[in-house]
C-alpha cells in the first residue's frame, strides 16, 4: 500500500508538472460548451436571398418588401436574367432566388392566381428545406393580406410540447455528449500514452525490476487519471448548470455512479490500447483517429441514432459512449433512475469486464 | 535541393517502415469514410410517431393515413392514453406523439373553434425535434387547407399566390452528397495535422533533434524536408478519399479537380505550418496531441461541417475568418457539388493564401527561436 501511494504521488507530480496538458483538459470542455451552447442553433435568420422581379409592379414590390423587412431574409442580390442565378449560387453569396413572374399584379387580378418560383441551393439540404418553408409561409401570409379578408380563425392548431427540453436548448443535449467525449479523451488517450511512454523510453523495464508488482504499476498509473476525470466531470456539470441551466432531474448519486463506472471502462480501454501498441504516436493516432470520430458521430452525441441506417445502428451498439450518453441523458434530462437504465449500466459493466480480461491476457504475454 | 531530398527520403522511410502506421494512415480513414458518412445525417426517413386517438373519428383516420403516406414517419401502434404515450417516449420507443382529443370531429363540424391537437416531442436532441415538428406541421397545414376549402368553397380567397419550389444541386436532399466532402475534409485535416505536430516533437523527445541541429542542414531545408512528405501524403489521401466518394457515394465532382487540388495544396500548407507551430510549443507527444485536439475540435465545430454556418451568430463568423477549415469545407462543397470555378472561389483562395503565409511565417519564426 505504501508503495502504491508513493507511485501515485510520482504520477501526480508528472501530471501537475505539465500545466499545458492540464490547461487543455479543463479548457476543452469549457470552450466546447460555450461553442455548442451559443453557436449552434437551428433558427435560420437572415437567409441571403436573391430577387428576380420580372414584373416589377405594385404588388410584386409590396410582396418583396414584406420578405425583405422580415427577420428571416436578407436581399443580397437583385437579378435580371437566368444565368445570374447559377453564377451567384456558385459564388455562394445567396442561398435562394425568388422569381416573381411577369405581369404579376395583372394575373392576380384577372385570373386570381399568380406564380412565384423559389429556387433553393440544396447543397445543404436542411437549410434549403427550411428556407423554402419560410418563404412559402411568408408569401401565403401576404396573399391573405391582399385579399383584405379578416383572417379566418384557424379551425385547429397544434399545441406542441417539447418534452425534457422545453426551450430546445442545444446545450442540454450536448452536455452529456461532451462529458462522454472528455472522459474518453482523458481516460483512454492519457492512460494509453502514459504506459506506452514508459515502454518507449525503456523506463518500464526499470519499473518492472523494482519490487512493485505489475498490478500496482497499472493501478498506480490509472488512479491519478481517475481522480482527474472525476474533477473534470464535476467541472462540466457545474459549468453546464451555471451557464446553460442544464438540469439534473434524476439523482446525483446515480449520475456519479454511472460516471465512475464509465471512467473505469474508459481507463481499461486505455490500458488495453497501451499494452497492444509499441509507441506513443500509434497510441495517440488510435485514440484520436479511430476513437474520437466514432465517439462523436456514432454515439448519438450530435446525430440521432434512429436516423442511421439499420446496419449502422449495429455499429453504434458496440460503441461504449453510446450507452453512457443514453444513461446521462436519462438521468439529467428525463429523471430516470437505475430501474429504467439497468440495460445501459449492464452493458457498460460488461464491456469493462471484457476489456480487463483482454488487457490481462495481452499484458502477460508482453511484459512478463 | 539534394539535402531536402535526403530528409524527405528519411521521413518516408520512417513512416512506411512502421507497420501500424500504414493502416492508420490509409485503412482507418477509408473505413471511417464508408461508415461515418452514413451516420452524420439529419435526413429523417423514420421518425417514430404514435397516436393517442380519443376521438376515433374519420378525421383522426384521415390524419393517420396522411402521416403514413409520407416518407418521413413510421407510425407505431396507437397508445391508449397520454400517460402510456409519455412512457413510450421516455423509453425511446417513439419520438413524437399526436393526441387527438375526444369529440374532436363533432366540435370541428359545429365550428367550435379553435380546437387544439397536442403534439408531444422528445426534444433532447433539439435539432431532431425541430425538424420532426416541421414535418408534423406540414401535415397539419395540408389537413387544414383541405378542411377549410372543403367547407368554404364559396368563400375561397379571391387571389392566390402559388409558390413553386425548386431545388438545385441536390434535388433529392441526399445528405450523403453533403457529408462526404465534409467528412473527407475532417479526415485529411486530422491526419496531416497530427502527423506534423507529432513528428518534430518526437525528434525532440527522443533527442535526435540535437543530432539534426549539428548537421549542416539549413533550417529551411529541414522544414521543407520534414513537411513536404506529409504534404504529399495528405494530397494522396485526398485523392483516395475522392475516389471512394465517387465510387461508393457517387458524389458529383461537378467542378475542376486541378482547382480543388490547388486549393487543397495551399490549405495543407496552413495546416502543416500550424502543426509545426504546435510542435514548437510543446515538449512531448502527449502535449502535442492534446493541443492539436483542442485546436482541431474548435476549428471543426465552427467550420460549418456539421451545422449550418447560416444559423451561427455573427461573432462566430468573425472567428471563422481565421479558421482554415471553414474555408476548406465550403470550397470543397462549392467545387464538388456546385461546380464553382476559380473566379467563384477567388475570395476564399486569397484568404487561405494569406493564412498560409501567416502560419508559415509564424511557424518558421517560432521554430528558429526554440532550437536555434
Amino acid at each position: 500500500m505504501k508503495e502504491l501511494n508513493a507511485f501515485i504521488k510520482k504520477e501526480f507530480i508528472h501530471i501537475f508538472r505539465d500545466w499545458r496538458t492540464l490547461l487543455v483538459l479543463f479548457a476543452i470542455p469549457a470552450i466546447q460548451l460555450i461553442v455548442f451552447g451559443y453557436a449552434i442553433s437551428n433558427d435560420l435568420k437572415y437567409i441571403s436571398v436573391g430577387v428576380w422581379d420580372k414584373s416589377n409592379d405594385e404588388m410584386s414590390r409590396k410582396m418583396i418588401a414584406k420578405l425583405a423587412f422580415s427577420d428571416f431574409f436578407k436581399v443580397n442580390a437583385v437579378l435580371s436574367n437566368e444565368s445570374e442565378i447559377e453564377s451567384l449560387f456558385k459564388k455562394g453569396t445567396i442561398k435562394e432566388v425568388i422569381i416573381v413572374e411577369d405581369k404579376f399584379s395583372k394575373k392576380l387580378i384577372r385570373d386570381g392566381i399568380a406564380n412565384v418560383q423559389v429556387i433553393a441551393d440544396a447543397t445543404e439540404p436542411n437549410t434549403a428545406n427550411m428556407a423554402v418553408n419560410y418563404t412559402t409561409a411568408m408569401i401565403n401570409a401576404f396573399a391573405q393580406e391582399i385579399n383584405k379578408q379578416p383572417l379566418k380563425p384557424s379551425p385547429f392548431t397544434a399545441e406542441v410540447k417539447m418534452l425534457y427540453n422545453p426551450t430546445l436548448q442545444a446545450s442540454w443535449m450536448f452536455v452529456p455528449g461532451i462529458i462522454a467525449l472528455i472522459l474518453t479523451l482523458i481516460s483512454v488517450m492519457l492512460t494509453s500514452v502514459s504506459i506506452v511512454r514508459e515502454k518507449e523510453f525503456g523506463s518500464m523495464e526499470l519499473l518492472l525490476v523494482t519490487p512493485l508488482k505489475p498490478i500496482t504499476i497499472i493501478v498506480g498509473k490509472v488512479i491519478p487519471y481517475f481522480i482527474l476525470s472525476v474533477f473534470n466531470i464535476s467541472f462540466i456539470f457545474l459549468l453546464g448548470h451555471l451557464l446553460f441551466h442544464v438540469p439534473v432531474a434524476g439523482s446525483i448519486v446515480t449520475l456519479y455512479f454511472i460516471s465512475l463506472l464509465y471512467i473505469i471502462l474508459a481507463l481499461t480501454i486505455g490500458i488495453f490500447i497501451s499494452v497492444s501498441v509499441s509507441n506513443q504516436q500509434i497510441a495517440m493516432m488510435i485514440s484520436l483517429v479511430a476513437l474520437m470520430l466514432p465517439t462523436i458521430l456514432l454515439s448519438g452525441f450530435i446525430f440521432p441514432i434512429e436516423n442511421m441506417p439499420k446496419w449502422l445502428q449495429v455499429f453504434s451498439a458496440i460503441m461504449p459512449p453510446r450507452y453512457f450518453i443514453e444513461a446521462l441523458r436519462g438521468i439529467m434530462l428525463k429523471g430516470n433512475g437505475i430501474v429504467e437504465l439497468w440495460k445501459d449500466f449492464a452493458v457498460i459493466a460488461g464491456m469493462m469486464v471484457v476489456f480487463i480480461v483482454l488487457s490481462i491476457k495481452k499484458y502477460k504475454s508482453r511484459l512478463m | 535541393m539534394r539535402v531536402i531530398l535526403f530528409i524527405m527520403q528519411k521521413e518516408f522511410i520512417q513512416v512506411f517502415r512502421n507497420r501500424m502506421m500504414l493502416p492508420i494512415l490509409f485503412v482507418i480513414p477509408i473505413i471511417q469514410l464508408l461508415i461515418l458518412v452514413n451516420a452524420a445525417t439529419y435526413e429523417m426517413k423514420n421518425i417514430r410517431i404514435a397516436f393517442v386517438d380519443y376521438d376515433h373519428s374519420t378525421f383522426s383516420q384521415r390524419f393517420i393515413t396522411k402521416i403514413r403516406g409520407t416518407d418521413y414517419f413510421i407510425v407505431g401502434d396507437n397508445q391508449s392514453s397520454v400517460n402510456t404515450a409519455i412512457k413510450a417516449i421516455d423509453e425511446n420507443k417513439v419520438t413524437a406523439v399526436v393526441v387527438i382529443p375526444k369529440d374532436f370531429e363533432k366540435k370541428l363540424k359545429s365550428n367550435a373553434y379553435p380546437l387544439k391537437i397536442q403534439v408531444l416531442i422528445n426534444a433532447i436532441n433539439s435539432v431532431n425535434a425541430t425538424i420532426s415538428y416541421s414535418y408534423v406541421q406540414q401535415i397539419f397545414l395540408s389537413l387544414k387547407n383541405e378542411d377549410v376549402f372543403a367547407k368554404q368553397t364559396g368563400n375561397m380567397p379571391v387571389q392566390t399566390i402559388n409558390t413553386i419550389p425548386r431545388y438545385w444541386y441536390n434535388a433529392d436532399f441526399n445528405y450523403k452528397k453533403y457529408m462526404v466532402p465534409g467528412v473527407l475534409v475532417m479526415l485529411v485535416t486530422l491526419i496531416s495535422f497530427l502527423l506534423a505536430a507529432l513528428n518534430i516533437v518526437r525528434e525532440k523527445e527522443v533527442g535526435t533533434i540535437e543530432q539534426l541541429n549539428v548537421t549542416p542542414i539549413k533550417k529551411y531545408q529541414f522544414i521543407i524536408g520534414k513537411l513536404l512528405p506529409f504534404w504529399i501524403l495528405a494530397l494522396f489521401e485526398l485523392a483516395l478519399g475522392l475516389t471512394i466518394g465517387k465510387l461508393v457515394y457517387d458524389i458529383p465532382l461537378a467542378g475542376s479537380l486541378p482547382l480543388l487540388f490547388a486549393f487543397s495544396g495551399v490549405y495543407m500548407i496552413v495546416l502543416l505550418s500550424m502543426g509545426l507551430f504546435v510542435s514548437t510549443l510543446v515538449d512531448n507527444q502527449q502535449q502535442a496531441t492534446l493541443v492539436s485536439f483542442f485546436f482541431l475540435m474548435v476549428f471543426i465545430l465552427l467550420s460549418g461541417l456539421f451545422t449550418s454556418l447560416e444559423s451561427m451568430p455573427p461573432w462566430i463568423q468573425y472567428i471563422n475568418k481565421i479558421n482554415p477549415l471553414a474555408y476548406y469545407v465550403s470550397v470543397m462543397r462549392m467545387i464538388l457539388l456546385k461546380g464553382s470555378g476559380f473566379i467563384d472561389i477567388l475570395p476564399h483562395f486569397i484568404s487561405i493564401s494569406i493564412l498560409a503565409m501567416a502560419a508559415m511565417t509564424l511557424a518558421v519564426f517560432r521554430y528558429r527561436k526554440t532550437s536555434g
